[in-house]
């Protein structure tokens, strides 16, 4: 186990930050609440940052960003449980900008301890380290599946002391004791069976001191958690009346659009506008940072002008081509651009000196996020306030950055959080927001809504970085004995973290994540990173790190295992020393009936695991040989989240997760050609249609802990090895590069 | 111009030209209909022309006048679901939700022609339907379920 003078010499990202600023911090910020960001209109009252009750209702406050993993809903439950109100009968809203939604468990994303950890020191890290710095630097923040396991207790208390404040009011107005009341479906229910609504309680309960500990109820009484339930916002999603972000309307909005430099230059040399602008409906062509944007009474309006202008685009500051990038790539495995070495265990060069070394190259391309709603934002400059409707998963750093470039307070800058079209990481971004808001500005006091194109999005995605990694190993007497790996990649944290304003330095976690943490005993073991200069800015993708490296680690696990002879199962979990994840490998393998008959000529299955977010994952996929190509016949996933909170939702994340990883490392990359993207739409941007998703994809989530998670991108890194896995099983041929269909024909 | 969009007439002075997608969005107020590519390669925007189903992103509103259009909106509401939608409700399809008036529309037309599909028929005709969060198992036991309820009436 690390010593602490060992993890502070590493000095890591976030974490680090964290801990030197632990002496800053005193204890006034760790133990003083941030203040409630609500203000109690009229005979309200604000139990709480998440509870708001007023003669109109209850009204719950969910502030982690909804993209479609079911945010809302999870918060929504937890609140409700304990508030004893029924979910459907309440409303929910995102609420604004506030330190007070800071999360506590996002920070420990970036520090280096394995999940597996249990020790002292790893459980202080991540426990009160994380959470001490995520509540210093007020992260309002939504990602690396953190809702659960950041709102668990705190919006189950948050309902629970709501609940007691609403009890407490209605003690004093009758006289009752406390002890005689009790609650349900948002009254209080009196000892004669009369029942007060909350909502008639809200003045008195506004005056009422809030109970400063309530105890929880415990899991077997719970009425909503666990059970199915149908998600709040199905049926308007199911019949056109969600609105998204980009749905927003605003009194005398106008509709704009924007082109910039497609290879992330300063901006135009020279730009030609007099025919854009004499165009139907355009107000305004105007030059913004990076290009230049169009605002127009019609978003189609915009979208035409734009393409009108003519701009001679200065240069770009990116490499030419994707093969210029390979090659620094290649040229990275130096002590120069030594970035970590979290994995260092036996005597790997020993081992690997005595002994007939297998090598193998792997390469994972760029991937964009290409959610399918564009990137949007509205927004209304009016004197010194400034009002904007997006979604976000930032709402505190869009707050700060749209108050830098208006020039006024922080809090004067409104963020109104809006339903997500999909994110995959791209909301973590807000350059579509800051360019809105240099439109608005140019027609102060009108709302202005700017939408991408498809192909401003696709040039813009910030992707996930490649990786080029190299890998030696070694077998003896059927078993796997030595494993070197080394993966070169762009720092997610170096080019993201700034843009965040979040200080970025030492190693980065995420080039080496789900790969460094395996909870293997091979005897000599050991993983290295190396970080790319910065180049192509990237961010973080649907399980960052581990959506990558799960590919090289357990694909080259997968190599040695078949060197030596091995079951690929059975090895895997002879080698495992983590009980939970042994679990998973288990139920998977029980799942996809691994120990009944092998597969029959031209088919073939693959299992693979990772370990991310603190969810041991295994999947199995299932290939067969066709005259049309090679069908995925199944995909099978298990993993270990502690507690299934909406079985439902969950079973739609673990399916989703897997499907997305799958497509991915099917069909998908990013390449550059004349220093820009090559790929500016769906037609070039291949991912998963039906056609190809498997008929059968069957989940098992596992409760075996008390470590409770988030699935949203655990399921997502095991897909692409477990499909290798396969392949490799049903036609011999290895697979060391994604896309598959570079190498394959997918029927 | 005159479009007749859910049954109801407009009068619309647009470009003919203007395709279909953002006379609905943004003249109209009819934001059920998504954007997503522009080039047909998505299926977000899919609504009925006299009942069959298009990419409104390609259609020229001047190509449109003298059709019935529908949109989501004009499909079913969240009272009173089309069988489609119902089936998508219960089975709990939607994660995002954005590309699922899209699809819902595409399945809405496929399934007027097409009342008994086989897993394959329902793969082809769903085929040109993206949904980046990989709802697919779900929304192919949607289509079957809605099949299962149009012909039941």
């Amino acid at each position: 186990m690390a010593s602490l003078g060992k993890i502070a010499r590493r000095g890591f990202l976030v974490g680090a930050a964290a801990v030197a600023g632990g002496v800053a911090f005193g204890t006034w910020r760790l133990r003083t609440p941030y203040p409630n960001p609500l203000a109690p209109g009229d005979g309200a009252a604000v139990l709480n940052p998440w509870v708001v009750v007023d003669g109109a209702g209850v009204t719950l406050i969910t502030p982690r960003a909804d993209k479609g993993q079911g945010a809302v809903q999870v918060q929504a439950a937890l609140l409700a449980e304990e508030l004893d109100v029924e979910p459907k009968a309440v409303r929910t809203a995102f609420g604004p900008a506030a330190p007070a939604y800071y999360n506590s468990v996002v920070v420990a994303d970036g520090m280096p301890v394995a999940a597996t950890d249990d020790g002292v020191i790893a459980r202080l890290l991540r426990e009160e380290v994380s959470a001490a710095a995520g509540k210093v630097f007020g992260m309002h923040v939504t990602g690396g599946s953190t809702t659960v396991p950041d709102a668990y207790e705190t919006l189950r208390r948050a309902g629970a002391v709501a609940r007691e404040t609403l009890k407490r009011a209605a003690a004093a107005r009758t006289g009752t004791a406390m002890a005689d009341l009790r609650t349900e479906d948002g009254q209080v229910i009196l000892p004669d069976g009369a029942a007060l609504p909350y909502t008639e309680l809200a003045a008195e309960a506004a005056e009422v001191e809030a109970p400063d500990f309530v105890p929880l109820r415990a899991p077997s009484a719970w009425r909503i958690l666990g059970q199915p339930v149908e998600r709040l916002d199905m049926a308007a999603k199911c019949t056109g009346t969600q609105t998204f972000g980009i749905d927003h309307r605003q009194p005398g909005m106008l509709h704009a659009t924007v082109r910039t430099h497609p290879g992330w230059g300063a901006g135009a040399v020279s730009v030609e506008s007099r025919a854009a602008e004499r165009m139907r409906g355009v107000e305004r062509v105007v030059e913004i940072t990076g290009g230049v944007g169009v605002i127009a009474d019609n978003t189609w309006r915009a979208m035409q002008a734009a393409e009108a202008v003519e701009i001679d685009w200065g240069p770009s500051p990116i490499a030419e081509s994707t093969e210029a990038m390979w090659d620094d790539f290649a040229a990275s495995f130096t002590e120069d651009r030594h970035d970590s070495r979290f994995k260092d265990e036996g005597d790997v060069d020993g081992a690997l000196a005595g002994a007939e070394v297998l090598e193998a190259e792997y390469r994972v391309p760029f991937l964009a996020h290409a959610p399918l709603e564009p990137m949007n934002a509205t927004v209304q400059v009016t004197g010194d306030r400034a009002d904007i409707w997006t979604g976000t998963q930032i709402p505190r750093f869009v707050q700060d950055h749209v108050a830098g470039i208006v020039g006024i307070a922080a809090d004067r800058v409104h963020v109104h959080n809006a339903m997500i079209g999909g994110s995959f990481g791209h909301r973590l971004e807000d350059l579509h927001v800051r360019q809105a808001t240099e439109l608005a500005m140019r027609v102060p006091g009108r709302p202005v809504k700017m939408t991408w194109t498809r192909e401003e999005d696709m040039a813009h995605d910030y992707p996930r970085t490649m990786q080029l990694a190299r890998m030696r190993g070694a077998v003896r007497a059927g078993r796997v004995e030595a494993f070197d790996l080394s993966i070169a990649a762009h720092s997610t944290f170096a080019s993201q973290g700034p843009r965040w304003g979040v200080p970025a330095s030492g190693p980065d976690v995420a080039i080496v994540a789900g790969a460094w943490d395996q909870p293997f005993a091979i005897p000599h073991y050991r993983v290295t990173g190396y970080r790319v200069p910065e180049g192509v800015p990237v961010s973080s993708w649907r399980s960052v790190g581990a959506s990558g490296n799960a590919f090289l680690h357990d694909g080259f696990l997968d190599e040695l295992i078949h060197a030596a002879g091995a079951d690929p199962l059975e090895e895997r979990l002879r080698l495992c020393r983590h009980e939970p994840s042994r679990r998973v490998l288990e139920a998977v393998g029980e799942m996809a009936g691994w120990d009944g008959p092998r597969p029959a000529e031209g088919r073939g299955r693959g299992v693979a695991y990772c370990l991310s977010f603190g969810v041991p994952t295994a999947e199995i996929v299932e290939v067969t040989e066709t005259e049309e190509g090679l069908r995925i016949d199944a995909i099978y996933v298990a993993a270990e989240v502690g507690r299934v909170l909406d079985p439902v939702n969950l079973e739609a994340q673990m399916t989703g997760g897997a499907l997305f990883g799958l497509g991915h490392a099917m069909f998908s990359e990013l390449t550059f050609a004349g220093h820009r993207v090559e790929q500016r739409n769906y037609d070039g941007y291949r991912t998963l249609r039906l056609p190809q998703t498997p008929r059968i994809v069957e989940t098992r989530a596992l409760e075996t802990t008390d470590e409770i998670r988030g699935i949203g991108e655990p399921p997502v890194p095991p897909a692409a090895p477990a499909l290798a896995n396969a392949i490799f099983a049903a036609t011999g041929r290895r697979l060391r590069e994604m896309p598959f269909a570079k190498s394959v024909r997918f029927a | 111009m005159r479009l007749t969009v859910n049954g109801t007439a407009h009068e619309l002075d647009v470009e003919a030209e203007m395709p279909l997608l953002w006379v609905l969005r943004d003249e109209l107020g009819l934001t059920g209909t998504k954007y997503g590519c522009g080039i047909a390669q998505c299926g977000a925007c899919t609504v009925h022309l006299d009942g069959v189903a298009v990419r409104s992103c390609q259609t020229r509103a001047g190509d449109a006048e003298g059709a019935e259009i529908t949109t989501i909106e004009g499909l079913g509401t969240p009272e009173a679901p089309h069988p489609v939608q119902a089936a998508w409700i219960e089975t709990q399809v939607a994660q995002c939700g954005y590309c699922q008036p899209g699809q819902i529309m595409q399945a809405a037309s496929f399934l007027a022609g097409t009342p008994e599909p086989t897993d394959d028929d329902i793969d082809a005709a769903m085929g040109g339907n993206l949904c980046r969060c990989a709802t697919y198992p779900r929304l192919r036991a949607a289509v079957r379920d809605a099949a299962a309820r149009l012909r039941e009436g």
